[in-house]
């Protein structure tokens, strides 16, 4: 997958001391993101608006009554019931997946025999609609929490395991043959180049295993058993409070969006240093 | 087989030591059919800078990586201080063109690297590594990223790299060919400079005629498809003398311009 | 993978699964998966069967007309957003939301607003994939070396011949990434919103199997599904190698 986030490399500055001034623009650059930004935000919420006055269906609520069933259902407690039995299985099947996914990817990466029965699978299994397979999870695992954290794994897992790949294949040959012309054995290899190489990769693939994660507990609780989030949205439809229904599935993406934004920052900070490139790039 | 050796012009012939490293017959084919060297045989005197030369396709870099052991001869030997070698080792050191920095490590760490992977401790190999990166010019720097520094700070951090770990021989590939033209001008005479305190064998791949004079004792030249030596030069320059002097000797200008007769016509 | 000095493509292991899947089946090891041969038999049986190519028919239509939408929108949107620094800031933020978003979510709100047919399927087949073709398009307009543009305005080129002739192919190996992803994501709008709607398609198809528990059919299914996903994203893949010839010297 592309990952869109990888910034295009830093040019190199020349040890020098930055520029008189130079704070100024950086913090009028700012300025005017947040004025881009809440002009953005207006201008939707704004056509959600009228959308929802015209109407555009009865089931369409305006922006201002979702944003009101927000507001009451954050303080009354329903939203945080609701996600603290979505995010149970969510951290849980990230957690075991993440883990045994980065490790099998690795393994694929540095193994030729792993990797030839593997790689095929696992593309097949990226581009494969996954979610086919989840009415199936019931019979195995019934509709309590197991059937969840499988749903969660098995939408996840084929993405950790081709970026941790990806992260191991790609190390830069011009790295390698540096330690190989210091006599680095393949051990020192692995940890020392291939492995610190690889994590940026890694980390990447785990951020967006936990949307693809996300988007399996969701679609358990919509299919399988009613829980959490997707019970309020189920619910509020079959109740047609169409308001609240609508605030549920706004707060998903607002969690969604702000959870990848601070896994992307936390990402930008443990491997800004890195380039993708042996730093000669 | 060697062929006559000639010099640049009338005048002291600099004292050739013994070699340390011997180049027998060397051939590589690449699979595909492409020939990069045909029965290359050269000595590379001890102490001394020698220098390939020769247009694109001539095979210097593939030559080069073969003595450091980094690829493998279809035909022929290396012999290393009178030692047949086939893989790198701890008496060979490579600066490559790339710069070749690990992006997620300090320059400090970057420079201890090669010490690092021989299991020294880290007190005694950031000393060693403090003292190179100061002989480079960069102290100061000890902590910064490879991201963070120019292109020719990030050559030098290269070169500190191979100094600190004590190899007889260092290998440069095209070193100065990623920096723009003063600092290539500068990088010279540091080497220069830099050569006089260390006494390495240098063996240095370029393509610029001026480049190879003004730094070498010795200047291979080769010529392409497939890789074989031409002509071996020495320069007879005065050394010893101003480093920035030596661009006005006619010397130099004598030996660039016979060269480039030579290499002329090589291009196609 | 080398056996006796023979190497043998990557492809090849896809084999020893389907000997393994076999091998399951045929020992009884999980009662939900029946041996790979009968499995291929189930397909076979289906495949002429009246329901289900109804049902292929209408998710492949769904599909196609969704992606023609999302090609379409998120080709124009991108190059806008590329070349108009105010759409490029005021879209830029929702594209990308929407872009790493469960839009799963979403699917019902379809439901309740345009019901439990094809307008639902489309919908999210074209919500589903219309990002990413958006964000890329972005990407590769943004890394148009302005030198090629320069040049075109030189010779006297217009604003459509310089849109149509330059930078569409410039940007081109970025497009093309972006349209195999978003086919990606098309297929699973498709299994995912009939999934839920779970009356029409291969979504009332999944039903009726698992409800009857026919799992022959539906693994056949299944694999049919799998093998058609993989053959759109590696076809758009082929256009792309064809098209990355130029895509490192541009």
């Amino acid at each position: 997958m592309t990952d869109r986030t990888a910034q295009p490399g830093r040019p190199a500055a020349a040890g020098l001391p930055e520029a008189a001034g130079a704070d100024d623009g950086v913090r009028r650059d700012r300025q005017l993101q947040w004025l881009w930004r809440l002009l953005s935000f207006a201008l939707v919420f704004a056509a959600w608006e009228v959308a929802g006055r015209i109407p555009i269906s009865l089931a369409f609520p305006p922006f201002s009554e979702t944003a009101v069933a927000l507001v009451e259902m954050l303080f009354d407690g329903t939203l945080f019931a609701a996600y603290g039995e979505t995010l149970r299985p969510l951290v849980v099947g990230l957690l075991l997946c993440g883990a045994m996914a980065v490790l099998f990817g690795v393994g694929m990466g540095l193994s030729e025999t792993v990797e030839w029965f593997s790689l095929p699978i696992f593309i097949i299994l990226q581009a494969a609609p996954m979610a086919a397979i989840i009415p199936l999870i019931t019979f195995i695992y019934g509709i309590g929490f197991g059937a969840k954290v499988f749903a969660v794994m098995l939408m996840s897992a084929p993405i950790i395991v081709l970026n941790s790949y990806k992260g191991i294949r790609n190390t830069s040959p011009s790295l390698l043959e540096m330690s190989r012309s210091f006599m680095a054995t393949r051990r020192q290899q692995i940890v020392k180049i291939i492995l610190p190489h690889a994590s940026g990769l890694i980390f990447a693939g785990l951020r967006l295993g936990a949307a693809a994660g996300v988007t399996g507990v969701v679609l358990a609780e919509l299919l399988i058993t009613p829980t959490g989030v997707g019970d309020l949205i189920t619910y509020y439809r079959a109740v047609a409070e169409y308001p609240r229904m609508f605030a549920s599935i706004a707060s998903i993406i607002i969690f969604s969006s702000v959870t990848v934004t601070l896994l992307q920052r936390l990402e930008q900070t443990l491997f800004r240093p890195e380039t993708r490139g042996p730093s000669g790039e | 087989m060697l062929n006559a050796v000639k010099t640049a012009s009338e005048g002291e012939m600099p004292e050739m030591s013994q070699p340390i490293v011997e180049v027998r017959g060397i051939g590589k084919r690449y699979p595909g059919g492409v020939e990069a060297l045909r029965d290359v045989s050269l000595d590379f005197p001890a102490g001394k800078l020698t220098t390939l030369l020769g247009p694109s396709g001539c095979g210097k870099t593939t030559l080069l990586k073969i003595i450091a052991g980094l690829i493998e001869p279809s035909s022929g030997e290396i012999y290393v201080k009178g030692k047949r070698t086939d893989g790198p080792g701890p008496e060979r050191a490579f600066v490559f063109q790339d710069f070749a920095l690990m992006p997620w490590a300090t320059v400090l760490r970057n420079v201890a690297f090669g010490l690092e992977l021989r299991g020294m401790p880290k007190r005694q190999r950031e000393e060693i590594a403090r003292r190179c990166i100061a002989e480079v010019n960069l102290a100061g720097f000890e902590n910064r990223y490879p991201h963070e520094l120019s292109g020719g700070m990030r050559q030098r951090v290269g070169l500190a790299r191979a100094l600190a770990v004590d190899a007889d021989i260092l290998m440069m590939d095209e070193p100065f060919a990623s920096v723009d033209e003063q600092t290539r001008r500068k990088f010279q005479e540091d080497l220069l400079k830099l050569l006089e305190v260390e006494k390495k064998t240098v063996i240095f791949v370029t393509h610029s005629i001026e480049e190879a004079v003004y730094v070498s004792d010795q200047i291979v030249l080769l010529s392409p498809r497939p890789g074989t030596v031409s002509r071996i030069v020495r320069p007879a320059l005065h050394r010893g003398g101003d480093v920035e002097e030596l661009r006005r000797d006619k010397a130099y200008l004598d030996c660039v311009d016979e060269i480039w007769q030579v290499l002329k016509q090589y291009l196609a | 993978m080398t056996i006796l000095g023979h190497r043998i493509p990557m492809m090849f292991s896809l084999l020893v699964w389907f000997a393994l899947w076999e091998a399951i089946g045929r020992l009884d090891l999980v009662v939900l998966i029946p041996p790979f041969t009968d499995v291929i038999a189930a397909g076979v049986t289906m495949l002429p069967s009246k329901r289900f190519q109804d049902a292929i028919a209408i998710s492949f239509s769904a599909f196609a007309i969704g992606m023609a939408f999302s090609v379409t929108t998120g080709v124009v949107l991108g190059v806008l957003m590329g070349r108009v620094k105010a759409i490029g800031e005021l879209m830029g933020m929702w594209v990308n939301i929407f872009e790493s978003s469960p839009l799963t979510a979403v699917i019902p709100v379809l439901m309740a607003v345009l019901g439990f047919g094809q307008a639902t399927i489309i919908t999210a087949v074209f919500l589903f994939s219309v990002w990413v073709i958006a964000l890329d398009t972005q990407v590769g307009v943004k890394h148009v070396n302005p030198s090629l543009l320069e040049m075109g305005r030189s010779f006297g080129a217009g604003r459509f011949a310089l849109y149509s002739k330059i930078l569409i192919f410039a940007a081109l190996p970025e497009i093309l990434a972006g349209i195999r992803l978003g086919v990606i994501r098309g297929v699973k709008g498709v299994v995912i919103g009939q999934l839920l709607v779970a009356i029409i398609g291969v979504g009332e198809l999944f039903e009726l199997y698992s409800r009857n528990f026919l799992m022959e059919e539906f693994w056949a299914l299944i694999v049919m599904l799998f093998a058609f996903a993989f053959a759109v994203s590696e076809a758009v893949g082929y256009v792309e190698r064809r098209v990355a010839y130029y895509a490192s010297t541009r």
